[in-house]
């Protein structure tokens, strides 16, 4: 044992050090993702496979299309934003919030996490960065259902920059949004995340309908606003389409990015309370 | 290693706390580094006797100030809530000190808690190994969050691995790993970085006695190589064997702080006698009390404890007196008085309670 020598630490500029950790915790996520990358793609693929499938291929098949004809076609062409706007939302809690709640909550691995020589709240940002390239990741991975599985031509005309902007901010709000959920959750609770949280989002999200044609219910239409997957789902379609109804670019990127920013924040403030007495 | 009776000096004091303190406002954060008994509803912990009682009676750690000097290996002792984890919680940044001041390596963990991260080698009480890497990975990961490069901390990693005899298990989850082996892993984890100061919580709570007595070798290896330690136990014999000097703490303060031969020296007797006797053990305590020597002899449940001064023929003179009082004696040990004896005498209850 005599090789152990204890020498000073390397103390450089502080911020140098908390960068440099910074990265390394990123790059550990990424270890863990690339590891588990089989068990990332089945709870990533598998919804909006199924959802592209039923909805997009096996309706228009057997007759029962929605829309019908041509506005099957709509239908599949306005699916495919809401279905990667879902799947992004849904990654992000799934790759922030539950393994959060589980650290909270019993593993406690976060004890170690938190003695890198980084702020608190760093650690905290780390997560969201790293839920948000795997919300990113995610949603890439979906984009390939929406070209082939449609039975019925879809009409899609892509503007990349915007698709890039509203992504990226996509990504960062779900993140967010995992941040906040995991830091509020007990470990007991976590069924109620999908059933409370999760399946309500999805289904009042302009996942599988335009946010516009919900005007004769002007009721729900104000209602859902409250819900950002909307200006996800709307974001992803101002930039995949153009004969589809959407909310003003300006509007949704404004949103994302402020709910992401608010989220971040409280979610950052929740953190350092679990991990701090 | 050099022993310090009054504290370390000024240069060399790699922890110095003031007058810290710290009083839970609710619940606790999760976690290892809450005291057991600071659950919401549970008893308030660590009332003083004598305290003020103005003060909110809950203060977990209480004025307590603390030098420790480079290449000790330094032990708080106290049982269960007595506020030792909750201090090493404050000195590794995880519990913010209600007031006072606290400094590690020169650094204020409250005023900038990140740069004092970086000094601090931490082993808590529970297993917080990451479980989605392996054993090797573990340590690879650890470096470089303090910021070795990934070639640095793949060769430190596999240095570690060899004198930590975790060489053929370095590829397999820490999950499949024993108690012994993640506490083995966790302590050299902990050491990566070269830390200033290695806090042991509690380090060998669970284990089995073979791997609790591998673990104060590496732990004294450490220490020799220059490593200073800071542990916390509720085992005497611990306490005893590892460390050089220790505070004997309860509720919350300090009660002593000494060298344990020091801390056993501060006791009334030199020699510890137990006495086991058929009849009323209180009526054999008052009989024994009135032999020459004796200091204090009071019943227990393992027996009467006498405590003797003076020498020579003590045994004799206790078995005199006791047969004169009629008492046919069972069983006698004769033993110094051991940290126990001191924290008996200290806190008025056993350690055990």
């Amino acid at each position: 044992m005599a090789a152990i020598t204890i020498t000073a630490p390397p103390t450089g500029p502080t911020q140098a050090t908390a960068k440099a950790a910074f990265l390394a915790l990123l790059a550990r996520d990424l270890t863990v993702l690339r590891k588990e990358f089989k068990m990332f793609l089945a709870r990533t693929v598998m919804q909006p496979l199924l959802l592209m499938f039923v909805f997009t291929y096996v309706f228009p098949k057997i007759g029962q299309g929605v829309g019908g004809g041509a506005g099957a076609a709509r239908f599949s062409t306005l699916l495919v934003g809401g279905v990667i706007a879902s799947t992004m939302i849904f990654q992000g809690i799934q790759a922030v919030a539950l393994p959060l709640v589980q650290d909270f909550g019993f593993t406690r691995e976060i004890e170690d996490r938190v003695l890198a020589p980084l702020p608190v709240s760093a650690i905290a940002l780390e997560k969201v960065v790293a839920g948000g390239v795997q919300a990113l990741v995610a949603g890439l991975l979906v984009f390939p259902m929406g070209l082939f599985i449609p039975a019925t031509a879809i009409d899609l005309h892509i503007n990349y920059p915007l698709l890039a902007a509203v992504m990226i901010l996509g990504a960062f709000m779900s993140a967010s949004l995992g941040l906040f959920v995991g830091t509020r959750v007990e470990p007991r609770q976590v069924p109620l995340i999908f059933g409370l949280l999760v399946i309500p989002m999805t289904f009042l999200g302009a996942v599988y309908y335009p946010w516009q044609s919900l005007e004769p219910l002007r009721w729900l239409q104000i209602l859902v606003l409250a819900n950002p997957l909307v200006y996800l789902s709307e974001g992803m379609r101002s930039s995949l389409t153009t004969g589809v109804p959407h909310m003003a670019w300006p509007v949704v990127l404004l949103v994302l990015a402020g709910a992401g920013a608010l989220l971040l924040r409280v979610g950052v403030a929740g953190f350092r309370r679990r991990v701090l007495s | 290693m050099t022993t310090m009776i009054n504290g370390a000096g000024e240069a060399d004091a790699v922890i110095r706390t003031r007058q810290l303190r710290k009083v839970y406002a609710g619940a606790p954060a999760f976690g290892g580094f809450a005291p057991p008994g600071a659950r919401p509803g549970g008893p308030p912990v660590g009332r003083p006797p004598g305290a003020d009682p103005k003060r909110p009676r809950d203060a977990a750690v209480d004025s307590l100030d603390l030098d420790v000097g480079r290449g000790e290996i330094f032990g708080l002792l106290g049982p269960n809530g007595a506020g030792k984890t909750t201090t090493i919680g404050m000195l590794t940044t995880r519990i913010v000190p209600t007031s006072g001041s606290a400094m590690v390596a020169g650094v204020d963990v409250v005023a900038d808690p990140a740069a004092a991260k970086q000094h601090i080698g931490v082993v808590t009480q529970t297993n917080t190994l990451d479980r989605a890497l392996t054993v090797r990975e573990n340590l690879i990961f650890h470096g470089r969050y303090f910021g070795m490069t990934n070639k640095q901390a793949k060769a430190e990693s596999d240095r570690l691995l060899e004198v930590f005899r975790l060489t053929d298990k370095s590829t397999v989850g820490v999950q499949t790993l024993s108690g012994g082996l993640a506490q083995r892993l966790m302590v050299a984890r902990s050491i990566m970085h070269r830390p200033s100061v290695l806090f042991l919580d509690e380090p060998t709570a669970g284990l089995d006695p073979q791997t609790r007595l591998s673990l104060w070798e590496l732990i004294r290896e450490l220490n020799a190589d220059g490593q200073t330690v800071l542990l916390t136990t509720h085992y005497m014999e611990e306490a005893d064997s590892l460390c050089g000097r220790l505070a004997i703490m309860d509720h919350g303060r300090i009660l002593a702080l000494d060298t344990p031969d020091g801390l056993k020296r501060s006791v009334d007797a030199d020699t510890v006698v137990t006495v086991t006797a058929g009849g009323d053990a209180g009526q054999l305590a008052t009989a024994l009390a009135t032999a020459t020597g004796v200091v204090k002899a009071e019943a227990t449940p393992r027996g009467v404890e006498v405590h003797m001064r003076g020498g020579a023929g003590i045994v004799p003179r206790l078995m005199a007196t006791a047969a004169d009082a009629g008492f046919d004696v069972s069983d006698v040990s004769v033993a110094e008085p051991s940290l126990e004896t001191v924290f008996i005498q200290l806190t008025g209850k056993d350690l055990r309670d």
